[in-house]
């Protein structure tokens, strides 16, 4: 019989080691998984606490808004309204995961499982993953953006500071770019450029220039529409990248900033993008590898069965009228689909081999997965994987709701042979981000005129802007931009429906 | 592949300390209204151990372009009857609409727990002792002397022997001069030595030590050190702050209580918030004496009331041990106005020509029954006679406190920052 990885609840860090090891041998053998090296660090509630409050990365730069966060969480971790996650991983490498010293052995063998090894693989495989973020950079880039602020705040005060991070936070969901096709993101380059760029300034700077008369004004026709648009990379949905590069009046230090928040933004924009797919992932992977452990005798009966108590918790998905239902849950849906995916490749039913001709009794269940993973994201990995039998079993229907209708709410669709395609489609579109957030776009500055930035917000089947968020957003906006902003909400037939215009507070005038 | 198990939990914590206390500057003044309000319901001991606040979110709110109504989809768990083409009423239990996005609106409150520290901070944040500062302010500032590190010269009296010792000791080293032992050990070879050659050679060798050891003198003036020491300007800004309670027969087990609490307040601001602020606690019936914290807050006493006899203590301690022209003087008197008939003059001679002379600020505060039955009466002889003092113009405040909910507030009132006032009276 083989040796147990541990007996009981408790752990040293020999059995760390121990566990690491045997999970890394299912992991990389029975699995194929490729992962970045890991770096395991214990930590205890405290810190994880510190952990949420700067979006679980080790290091970040200090903003009240995160002081607000860590306030918020302890208040309800110590009411006991909120437990605290298990595990933090983080996507950089070496992949680092977070375990609380509270889990007992059993559990830290499934936070490695799931974070060590299914996180790790997706980080590294995932192709938005591989598109956007750069896993080897990321700490020292948060490092120098750590120092890069508190050296601002020296320089030019803290008031200072915090006024263009807040103004850059409200904008970045808006400082993203959705589209690749810029050469991939070099984090550590970026660091070093920060620093030429500054030193390119200092050595150009000539004060000369400054009593040199410019030369006589341009005639205000002479840029026509075109000519400008394409001068300002026009349409920009980036409103961030847009501010860096051609909002007259920042200092360069507020660009630096603005660039920060973006690249930041940047960075934790694929999770958004996979949260099922992630979570699923990782639910599979500690699924298997626990299951291999215990098949081979390393882990006891009865640890396994605590292992299935808190993995039957995090897959629990309430039904719609369930009080504890907030949406669907991404482990649950994303670990259904997976293992759904594997009974089809290795079991599959007449229908699954209508639906799923490619992969349909195909036999190679990591192949298939470990293609997936690296292929797709949420709104795809649902449009295409969510199997007529899943749909069934999670029962599931499609709601419309249109004001404008009388009778109510309707129920467009439901788990049958007419719905199964409109459900799926559905449930596609929830989860892709294009379609979540508001479609922003800055659409033309009027140079010749009064420099007013102009916005467009195309409004998609009438869902329109909060008010009071909106007006707040445009006012730090249009503090960056110390001109006027006006937002203007146009639905598809280019009808307008609103126009907000903002001026800029009188004290950041002084750039 | 390597695994690295790294243990973390020896780290520093409190990492997010620095963004707790941005936060709270940030949303200072909502968090003050709100520990104001917390104290009132609070009792006293419990004000000091911090706690749970609540503050409007609106102040601290972080936008984003949200966007909100319109046509919705969803795609939910669960279906149990519904067929296509169902319509579900929109109202009522109609789970389906609550169930979609969140809205950020509903939560329109903020919960945290602030600690003591931070607590009883915000608390007395706004207060001040009224007016301090006086007097020889303008006059010679008096100077004390402070330890400030080492240098290099200095009067003999203040040379620093280890100081000097442990540079020539580390100069001897790196310049390599011979050890006292070594020479020896040198001598006693050449004295046991026979062989003429070899003895030549140890000779040399002993006279090139020697000769070294001329050249590395043993302390050099170079090492040594004197103590350095900076004169400090001294906080000229010393007060004093009497504490004058009543503690006879006439005043209830509430009257004391409340008495108590309100020198609990000013004892917490007091030491929290000035660092050279003496307090001298006087109690009195118809004696009056100096005590300690503990006897005044907890020691038990009764007797008659003759407020003379505490005025009159004052004035000697003042006397004896705080010189008007360098102190800045200020008295807190509870009590529950009762007075002996005969001692009316008295006291009120007591403090219009003793005492209110070298305030800076005088409060009096009137203690009453629960319930406000005192106030419904003629007031009492002592607010009688203060009430004519402050009209004429003596620096007092009075104010009446007969339930426990209204000393927060009272405190507050009576040593609030004043700002306007403070200008006036400084040129």
């Amino acid at each position: 019989m083989t040796e147990r990885l541990f007996e009981g609840a408790d752990w040293d860090f020999h059995t760390l080691q121990r566990i690491t090891d045997a999970c890394e041998e299912v992991a990389l053998k029975d699995l194929g998984l490729d992962v970045y090296p890991n770096q395991i660090e214990v930590i205890t509630a405290e810190q994880m606490l510190d952990a949420y409050s700067s979006v679980g990365m080790p290091l970040f730069y200090k903003h009240w808004s995160f002081g607000k966060q860590f306030a918020y969480h302890e208040a309800s971790y110590r009411k006991g309204l909120m437990g605290l996650a298990y595990e933090i991983v983080i996507n950089s490498s070496p992949c680092i995961s977070y375990l609380m010293e509270e889990n007992t052995a059993t559990m830290q063998t499934l936070v490695i499982a799931h974070a060590a090894f299914g996180h790790n693989h997706f980080f590294k495989n995932n192709y938005l993953f591989k598109q956007w973020t750069d896993a080897d950079g990321i700490l020292d880039y948060l490092d120098f953006a750590k120092n890069y602020v508190m050296q601002c705040e020296e320089r030019y005060g803290r008031v200072e500071v915090e006024r263009t991070l807040d103004a850059a936070h409200a904008l970045m969901s808006h400082g993203i770019d959705r589209y690749p096709g810029k050469k991939k993101l070099d984090l550590r380059e970026e660091e070093k450029r920060a620093g030429r760029r500054r030193q390119h300034e200092e050595e150009v700077f000539n004060d000369l220039w400054r009593t040199v008369p410019k030369g006589t004004a341009k005639t205000r026709s002479a840029i026509s529409l075109e000519r400008r648009r394409k001068l300002l990379g026009l349409p920009q949905e980036n409103l961030l990248y847009f501010l860096e590069k051609s909002a007259p009046r920042l200092a360069p230090w507020q660009r630096e900033l603005l660039r920060i928040v973006r690249h930041i933004a940047q960075y934790f924009y694929p999770q958004s993008q996979t949260k099922v797919m992630n979570e699923g992932t990782a639910t599979y992977v500690h699924y298997r590898i626990m299951t291999k452990l215990h098949q081979q005798g390393r882990i006891t009966d009865g640890n396994f069965l605590e292992f299935l108590g808190s993995h039957t918790n995090v897959v629990f998905q309430p039904e719609f009228d369930d009080p504890r239902f907030s949406g669907f849950n991404p482990y649950a849906l994303g670990f259904a689909v997976m293992q759904d995916i594997e009974r089809i490749v290795t079991n599959p039913e007449d229908e699954d081999r209508e639906w799923f001709p490619d992969i349909a009794g195909k036999g190679d269940v990591m192949g298939v997965l470990r293609d997936v993973w690296a292929n797709y994201r949420d709104e795809s990995f649902i449009g295409q994987f969510l199997s007529p039998k899943l749909m069934r079993h999670f029962r599931m229907f499609h709601l419309h709701d249109d004001p404008e209708e009388r009778a109510g709410i309707r129920v467009d669709a439901i788990h049958d042979e007419r719905g199964f395609r409109r459900v799926r489609r559905e449930l596609a579109r929830q989860h892709d981000v294009g379609f979540i957030d508001a479609n922003i776009e800055v659409v033309d500055v009027d140079l010749s005129g009064d420099r007013r930035l102009i916005l467009h917000h195309h409004v998609i089947k009438g869902s329109q802007l909060n008010e009071t968020d909106t007006k707040r957003v445009l006012q730090h906006l249009a503090d960056l931009w110390t001109y006027d902003v006006s937002l203007i909400e146009v639905d598809a037939s280019d009808k307008v429906l609103r126009e907000y215009v903002v001026s800029p507070r009188p004290i950041t005038a002084a750039a | 592949m390597p695994i690295h198990i790294i243990d973390r939990r020896l780290n520093p914590g409190g990492k997010s300390l620095e963004n707790r206390q941005r936060f709270l500057r940030r949303a200072k003044s909502l968090v003050q209204g709100a520990v104001k309000k917390t104290s009132q319901e609070r009792d006293i001991k419990d004000v000091l151990e911090g706690g749970e606040v609540t503050i409007p979110l609106d102040g601290m709110h972080e936008p984003r372009f949200r966007r909100e109504g319109g046509t919705r989809d969803m795609v939910l768990p669960g279906n149990k009857k519904f067929i296509e083409g169902d319509y579900l009423q929109r109202s009522g239990q109609g789970s389906a609409k609550d169930s979609g996005p969140g809205e950020g609106d509903s939560e329109d409150a903020f919960r945290f727990v602030l600690s003591r520290d931070e607590f009883v901070d915000l608390f007395l944040d706004d207060l001040e002792l009224p007016d301090l500062a006086k007097r020889k302010i303008a006059q010679t500032e008096s100077e004390g002397l402070q330890r400030a590190g080492y240098t290099t010269s200095g009067s003999p009296a203040n040379i620093s022997v280890s100081r000097t010792v442990k540079l020539a000791l580390a100069r001897r080293i790196a310049l390599k001069r011979p050890r006292k032992d070594e020479m020896e050990e040198l001598e006693a070879a050449i004295a046991a030595c026979t062989d003429e050659d070899e003895r030549a050679v140890l000779l040399a060798q002993l006279e090139k030590l020697k000769a070294k050891t001329k050249r590395i003198p043993f302390i050099d003036p170079l090492d040594i050190r004197y103590r350095r020491f900076e004169t400090v300007p001294k906080p000229v800004a010393q007060a004093v702050m009497f504490c004058l309670m009543d503690v006879s027969g006439s005043m209830s087990e509430h009257m004391k209580d409340l008495a108590k609490r309100f020198y609990m307040l000013l004892y917490v601001f007091l030491k929290r918030r000035y660092k050279h602020v003496e307090i001298v606690f006087i109690r009195h019936t118809d004696r009056a004496e100096e005590v300690d914290e503990q006897t005044f807050f907890y020691g038990p006493a009764s007797g008659g009331t003759l407020v003379s006899s505490a005025l009159q203590a004052m004035h000697e301690i003042v006397r004896e041990r705080f010189n008007p022209s360098d102190w800045n003087i200020y008295a807190a008197q509870a009590s529950d106005g009762d007075n002996s008939y005969s001692d009316g003059e008295l006291t009120g001679m007591l403090l219009t020509d003793k005492i209110l002379p070298v305030c800076q600020f005088f409060a009096y505060l009137e203690v009453g029954e629960s319930g406000g039955s005192a106030f419904d009466l003629s007031d009492s002889s002592l607010w009688t006679l203060y009430d004519r003092l402050r009209n004429s113009g003596a620096p007092l405040s009075m104010r009446k406190v007969s339930e426990r909910s209204e000393i927060f507030p009272v405190f507050h009132d009576l040593f609030q920052r004043r700002e306007t006032v403070q200008e006036k009276a400084a040129p």
